[in-house]
């Protein structure tokens, strides 16, 4: 199989696993091409792509625009902070505004679960979802399964356990979406007041005492608590929060085992993980961002492919 | 289906042998020469010539694969999408001579293309063209092959049909008419 079976990405749960595997074999190419003297190839030189972000973004917007500039593709970038939208415009008008200048790819981030969705319904262009509110963020999701493949040469049978805010996680979602159908076994931890109350049903394991999911686990995935979405307390302190699900090294250690940890950012050290444990030698953080722009490039190559 | 042989296995090995001694010809003991084999169907004619080269010279050949699918020209204009492959070039290019190795020359849209990517990878001293066919009098673009296994008269419909034993079957290569 050559293409995908979608002309849009909103979320890994319109994908199957022969899409995620096409994914992954042409992010391959790409990281190839990354590691050239000259790291630029031209499919992608007809197409011009915005990058429409109404919410705040480092990685994920910058990976994007790499992976767009490196497959030549045009590229204009749109915050909403500065923008129209602070006078009164919508989402929709806003977005027919940028295709009227003649836009064929939308990059979307959105505070609101569904933006992407409800834009592919009523635009012409092909959609990418960079994060919807805390509902899914495919291409995350994508370069973790893809972290995890290029680390260990395979995600299926892997224990991959998911730490943190999983409430309002847009990233636990769609790993759960993802590892699922590469058929790896996935567990939730946290405190139980950041745990959905039906999780369960996903098919995902539930723990609430990190030391048990890390003694079960061979991939701690740790996310950040999203205090920005929280609109209640949902646990005591920080600091409180840090002593029983915090991530350290003598904790690692203690469990005498290797467990690859990983982090979608921004890192908040000392609080969901600590230094030590955050730069060891079992983090893959970093080839995280490294291959998050490999991933990309082939989504854009891929949903182009499909016009 | 009406098929013409122009290669059987014997043939094959003695048109690689001679082309190999052309290259030895030029490049001598390929200090300064790497070979780069195109995908997906010239990396097993290259890896072939790279083994008889080692065969007569045994001091080492450096063979690469390349992937030139995202630089094609006619992405997004095809019914369905093209497919790319592994791309595998281990060492530097920058100053060296390479010969790009292919089996048919048709369009030449394909070396085209490979000729951009090589560039991708650092500026070659020089860059030829090795192919097993080169179909006569259908190029879309001026270039030519500086290494000929045979030549052959074709028309547009027919289509060359390469079977390796690297792909499962025997040693054979046949000019098939397309049916009506």
């Amino acid at each position: 199989m050559s293409h995908l079976k979608t002309k849009h990405l909103l979320g890994i749960k319109n994908l199957d696993k022969e899409d995620i595997e096409l994914i992954f074999r042409t992010a391959s190419y790409f990281k190839e091409v990354l590691n050239r003297p000259i790291k630029k190839v031209p499919p992608l030189r007809d197409v011009t792509i915005a990058n429409v972000f109404f919410e705040n973004s480092t990685r994920t917007k910058l990976s994007f625009e790499l992976a767009e500039k490196r497959l030549s593709a045009d590229v204009i970038n749109f915050t909403a902070s500065g923008s129209s939208v602070k006078k009164g415009e919508t989402l929709l008008d806003t977005v027919h505004n940028i295709l009227a200048m003649k836009v064929d790819m939308v990059v979307m981030r959105h505070s609101s679960s569904g933006a992407p969705h409800f834009l592919a319904r009523h635009i012409n262009a092909t959609i990418i979802n960079a994060g919807d509110g805390t509902h899914e963020h495919p291409t995350q999701a994508l370069l973790d399964t893809f972290s995890i493949l290029d680390k260990t040469g395979s995600v299926a049978g892997k224990r991959v356990v998911i730490v943190g805010d999983i409430l309002h996680s847009r990233v636990a979602l769609s790993n759960i979406f993802a590892l699922q159908l590469l058929q790896a076994e996935v567990m939730v931890c946290g405190p139980p007041t950041l745990l959905p109350k039906h999780i369960g049903e996903l098919g995902v394991k539930v723990e609430t005492n990190i030391r048990k999911a890390l003694a079960w686990c061979d991939v701690a995935n740790i996310l950040r608590i999203q205090l920005e979405r929280q609109q209640m307390k949902y646990f005591p302190s920080l600091r409180e929060y840090s002593q029983y699900f915090g991530v350290n090294k003598p904790l690692l250690d203690s469990l005498n085992k290797e467990i690859l940890i990983m982090h979608p950012g921004p890192i908040n050290r000392g609080v969901e993980i600590t230094s030590d444990a955050a730069d060891s030698d079992h983090s893959i953080i970093l080839e995280q961002v490294e291959n998050g722009v490999a991933v990309r490039m082939a989504v854009l190559y891929l949903l182009a492919e499909m016009n | 289906m009406q098929k013409r042989l122009l290669f059987d296995g014997q043939l094959l090995k003695v048109t690689i042998g001679r082309l190999c001694r052309q290259l030895i010809e030029v490049h001598n003991d390929f200090s300064d020469t790497v070979i780069i084999g195109l995908q997906p169907r010239g990396i097993f004619l290259a890896e072939r010539i790279k083994d008889e080269l080692v065969r007569m010279h045994p001091q080492g050949v450096l063979l690469g694969y390349l992937d030139a699918t995202f630089h094609r020209d006619d992405l997004r204009r095809r019914d369905k999408p093209v497919a790319p492959s592994q791309t595998k070039i281990p060492f530097l290019i920058e100053n060296k001579k390479v010969i790009l190795v292919d089996d048919v020359l048709f369009t030449g849209r394909t070396v085209r293309a490979a000729l951009d990517a090589i560039n991708t990878f650092g500026r070659p001293a020089k860059v030829e063209l090795l192919v097993l066919i080169d179909r006569l009098y259908s190029r879309h673009i001026p270039l030519k092959a500086d290494y000929i296994g045979r030549k052959v008269n074709t028309i547009q419909s027919q289509r060359v049909l390469v079977e390796l034993k690297e792909q499962g079957e025997e040693d054979n290569i046949w000019l098939v008419n397309k049916e009506e």
